[in-house]
């Protein structure tokens, strides 16, 4: 398989495993992103982690999976998308989350358990978390079934081709779901890109556990592109993933690609990472932070000073509204599980309903 | 005898048939260097090897289809799923082929695989963390269906299980995985020692005599029940209260003979409540001890809706309080 680029630009990637074809159709040249921009997003991103972390620690969030690390994965795959692209995610894309508009204090709800998902899927063009390991997978490859079905592929209309791009993470390619989702995709040729975050540990778990071969690779036997780039590096995810989506959009099928990235907290603040693996090796991730190096290939002087100084401002406006938004979710109402269970209330679910209201009003009145 | 919690009791019953039988192996995701996430495992790869306890890649189906194999070359698996909600994958390899094999072999194919699972809720988990699967389970034949409620239990039905030829699903109640409780582990454990007799494992124990009113419970709502019962006490109502243990088999005889004495029974579980497991025990209780029923059966249960936010659990849980009710509304029934 001959090696080539997997991104247009002269940032550094990963050697690129699988060659991908060009699209059917040729497509509009994308609108270039402003590297402030990816660079604001990755530091907003980052203090949207560290301040749950610090609310998870007080007490005011159950339990949070941390990104610390892959914010350049995450913001150059989400910059990727067009608004009518649909995203599927795991429950660690709070970058794509936050690029797709999605207010982050929504995110908080299901991590303080008043809610089990937060947001409206359709009006931000990205479904609800998904808990269980390679679930969404084949959700993306139905959603990408009906694009197909709607004709809204390989027309040449920008604005109307639409493609989906699915999240997951190393350890789930082990997952039945996950490889059935690639048999579908690779099958009907359909627009859906899955990007894989190989963070290197599934929990406990390194990626020997998972695959002997990197996660690219696997892409050849299904018979689509698979292509690796540096996970670190905003620009490369970026261009790899928009590619990706402009072949999906234009009828050219599905890709595999996989972000090589290091998760360097804890899987989740109730992980304890101190039993599985080295400092020693967090060290080496974060001597190539990915906010760092995005500002390495960035312009010195004034100019940057003035960006820093403005995204700072920034982050402590994003980090002051989640500190008081989280506070203010609203509690759940102890009639949402029955009222939320079907469409409409079932005979059933009616009296079981009316019995708990009884239960929790006689509650209340005890002292 | 020490005390332990449920969690030191259950590490020390895999770590005594881990001694005992060479053939036993440990599976699951993050069981070895991390554990597992409740450190059930904890310790047991250092002592044992990886091959003894091995970390699985991330596969339910995986971790249960090659457990069937392993059974089949003359292996004890113990399998864990990692909590309730991801058993799922799983379940194909469960039902169609574990639960089947004996029958399908004519018995000549024992299936002694354990599949451990952390279940329940009120600890405050996201969605997936805190359900409670044992009906879609038990409602398998084939395969057993048993939860301890002590961490007494949790060693000695653990080992059982692991000793038993055919397959058990071991429902552990995260909940009171931090309570603690003597354990009186097996003098002189090792190969020499051998397995523990199985016989006990489907038997249900009153774990509180009474006169009043029966309430059956298992796994996390044991210890609820007895609240219950203490409370109850104080205000006059002697409640017996039975600890199923095994939820398949059903042991039916000590529940019919404690409602032919008390009259009144109440059965509680998290689990939602319609086609669940407190119906087949009403069922039973009326087609055998239908003239010394004072009252209609009452379950408290959870609802037959999602798990909610956690939020909203500790209400949505059965507990101490709708316990109460329901005992006292089949007393002045
Ligand atoms: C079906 C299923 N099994 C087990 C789990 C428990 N679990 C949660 S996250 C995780 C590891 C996931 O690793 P990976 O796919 O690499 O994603 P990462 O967390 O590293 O982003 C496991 C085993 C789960 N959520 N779903």
């Amino acid at each position: 398989m001959p090696e080539r680029s997997a991104h247009s630009g002269h940032h550094g990637v990963m050697p690129v495993i699988a060659d991908a074809p060009g699209p059917d159709h040729p497509t509009a040249p994308p609108e270039p992103v402003d590297p402030a921009r990816l660079y604001r997003d990755m530091a907003i991103t980052r203090r949207i982690d560290t301040e749950a972390i610090a609310l998870q620690r007080q007490g005011e969030l159950g339990l949070w999976p941390s990104l610390l690390g892959q914010e350049a994965a995450q913001v150059g795959a989400a910059h990727a998308l067009q608004p009518q692209d649909m995203v599927f995610p795991t429950y660690r894309e709070h970058g794509v989350a936050w690029v797709r508009g999605i207010d982050p204090v929504e995110l908080l709800g299901l991590f303080r358990g008043t809610t089990l998902g937060g947001w409206d899927p359709q009006q931000h063009r990205m479904n609800t978390y998904t808990l269980v390991i390679g679930a969404q997978l084949l959700h993306a490859v139905g959603y990408a079934m009906g694009i197909v079905r709607d004709g809204d592929v390989g027309t040449g209309e920008p604005g109307r081709d639409r493609a989906v791009l699915a999240f997951l993470g190393d350890g789930s390619i082990s997952e039945g779901e996950t490889n059935e989702a690639f048999v579908w995709a690779a099958a009907q040729d359909l627009p859906v890109v899955f990007l894989c975050q190989n963070n290197q540990w599934a929990i406990s778990a390194p990626f020997s556990v998972q695959s002997r071969v990197p996660v690219a690779r696997r892409a050849d036997g299904f018979g689509f592109p698979g292509i690796r780039v540096d996970g670190n590096d905003v620009h490369a995810v970026l261009d790899a993933t928009r590619e990706a989506l402009e072949r999906a959009r234009a009828g050219g099928g599905p890709t595999l690609v996989e972000a090589l990235t290091y998760r360097r907290n804890p899987h989740t603040t109730s992980d304890d990472d101190g039993r599985y693996r080295s400092g020693a090796e967090n060290d080496r991730w974060a001597a190539r932070d990915p906010l760092a190096l995005a500002l390495d290939g960035m312009e010195t002087g004034d100019g940057r000073a003035a960006l820093l100084a403005e995204v700072e401002q920034e982050c402590e406006q994003v980090a002051a509204r989640l500190r008081a938004g989280c506070r203010a979710l609203p509690e759940p109402d102890p009639a949402a599980p029955f009222d939320h269970t079907f469409a409409e209330i079932t005979p059933e679910l009616e009296r079981q309903r009316a019995e708990h209201l009884a239960f929790v009003a006689s509650l209340e009145v005890t002292p | 005898m020490t005390d332990t919690t449920m969690v030191g009791a259950l590490n020390l019953g895999l770590r005594h048939e881990l001694e005992r039988d060479p053939k036993v192996l440990l599976l699951g995701e993050d069981v070895g260097r991390l554990g597992g996430v409740f450190r059930v495992t904890d310790g047991l790869q250092k002592d044992f090897g990886s091959d003894r306890v091995v970390d699985t890649p991330l596969g339910e189906a995986g971790i249960v289809g090659t457990a069937v194999g392993l059974a089949m070359a003359g292996y004890r698996p113990v399998c864990e799923i990692q909590f309730d909600g991801f058993v799922f994958p799983a379940v194909n390899q469960i039902v169609t082929q574990l639960a089947k094999i004996r029958h399908r072999s004519a018995g000549r194919t024992a299936m002694p695989v354990v599949i451990r699972i952390p279940y329940g809720g009120g600890i405050g988990a996201i969605e997936h963390h805190s359900e409670s699967p044992e009906a879609y389970f038990a409602h398998t034949a084939g395969i057993k269906v048993v939860t301890p409620g002590s961490p007494q239990d949790a060693y000695t039905m653990l080992r059982q299980a692991i000793g038993s030829p055919d397959p058990v699903i071991f429902l552990e109640p995260k909940h009171r995985y931090w309570t603690k409780g003597p354990v009186t582990p097996v003098a002189g454990s090792g190969v020499a020692a051998g397995p523990l007799a199985t016989d006990g494992l489907h038997r249900a124990r009153i774990v509180r005599a009474g006169t009043d009113v029966t309430v059956v419970a298992y796994g996390p709502l044991v210890a609820t029940a007895l609240s219950a019962a203490g409370i109850a006490a104080d205000e006059g109502t002697s409640v017996e209260v039975i600890d199923l243990r095994s939820i398949s088999p059903l042991d039916s005889d000590t529940v019919v003979e404690s409602v032919r004495r008390t009259g009144r029974l109440v059965v509680a579980h998290e689990a939602s409540r319609s086609h669940g497991i407190g119906a087949e025990i009403a069922a039973r209780v009326q087609q055998e001890a239908f003239y010394h029923l004072q009252a209609p059966v009452l379950r408290v249960t959870g609802y037959d809706t999602p798990y909610p936010a956690s939020r909203l659990e500790q209400d949505w849980l059965p507990g101490v309080d709708r316990l109460l009710d329901a005992v006292e509304a089949v007393r002045k029934y």
